[in-house]
């Protein structure tokens, strides 16, 4: 692979049952490029939380994902309501997820806990009643 | 052991039958998908009472074999119809999650 190759897609915000589908994609994309599995697990857990997050807080966003032969790198952004406190969020448990979403299984807040636990690196930013920018990087 | 011995478990009904050759890692029992997208092993054998769309998501990016809903629970027709596509075994049964979960672990047993 020497060039890079770039997927961009758009989350839609209010619709549960399709959350998953861009990280599928990718997932069955990496497969056919003979990506290592282990990489593509850690992608794929990594852009899906990160759809549930869209979906659940923000009402959608867009995901851009690059593939090269050293990294998966992905940019998730948001023009949802932003994160008050970072570190809070940051924290295995802490949810602010209402209660339907709960009871659909998630809202367990290991959302963002679990993006950092799976990409090799994560950034985020966020600005109150801007939004939320996550990028994040699966080394090959 | 194969899928097929978990296809072949009495108290199951087979929704979808996936890859009934594909090798079973473990058994794993999990009803938070944050949780199963994080600990799910590949493979495995899920089970849950947790009937939805997300459920096979969650299955599918975790290369989970077959999930087993306990107590009863179900899947609506579009999300069997994608578990058949990706070749992912759904099974349900009345039996609650410890006691199905163990009869998998059992038939799997040397």
């Amino acid at each position: 692979m020497d060039e890079q190759l770039t997927f961009t897609y758009s989350v839609p915000g209010d619709d549960f049952t399709r959350a998953g589908e861009a990280s599928s994609e990718i997932k069955n994309r990496l497969k056919m490029l003979g990506v290592d599995s282990q990489a593509i697990r850690k992608t794929a857990i990594a852009m899906y939380e990160g759809e549930i997050n869209m979906v659940i807080h923000a009402n959608g966003g867009t995901i851009a994902v690059t593939i090269s032969d050293k990294e998966i790198s992905m940019i998730l952004t948001d023009k949802g309501p932003g994160i008050a406190d970072i570190d809070k969020a940051m924290q295995e448990g802490y949810s602010t997820a209402p209660e339907e979403v709960r009871s659909l299984g998630f809202g367990a807040g290991m959302g963002l806990p679990n993006m950092k636990k799976y990409s090799d690196k994560f950034h985020i930013e966020s600005k109150v009643g801007a939004g939320t920018t996550v990028a994040m990087k699966v080394y090959l | 052991m194969n899928l097929q011995t978990v296809l072949d478990l009495p108290d199951c009904m087979v929704l979808t039958g996936g890859n009934s050759q594909r090798e079973i890692s473990k058994v794993f029992c999990c009803d938070l998908l944050s949780i199963a997208m994080s600990k799910a092993p590949a493979d495995g054998v899920w089970v849950t009472v947790m009937g939805n769309r997300n459920t096979l998501a969650v299955a599918s990016l975790t290369d989970i074999a077959c999930i087993i809903l306990a107590e009863g629970a179900v899947l609506d027709e579009n999300t069997l119809a994608q578990a058949e596509k990706e070749e992912i075994a759904v099974l349900s049964t009345e039996l609650p999650i410890f006691d199905i979960a163990l009869k998998v672990y059992e038939a799997g047993k040397p």
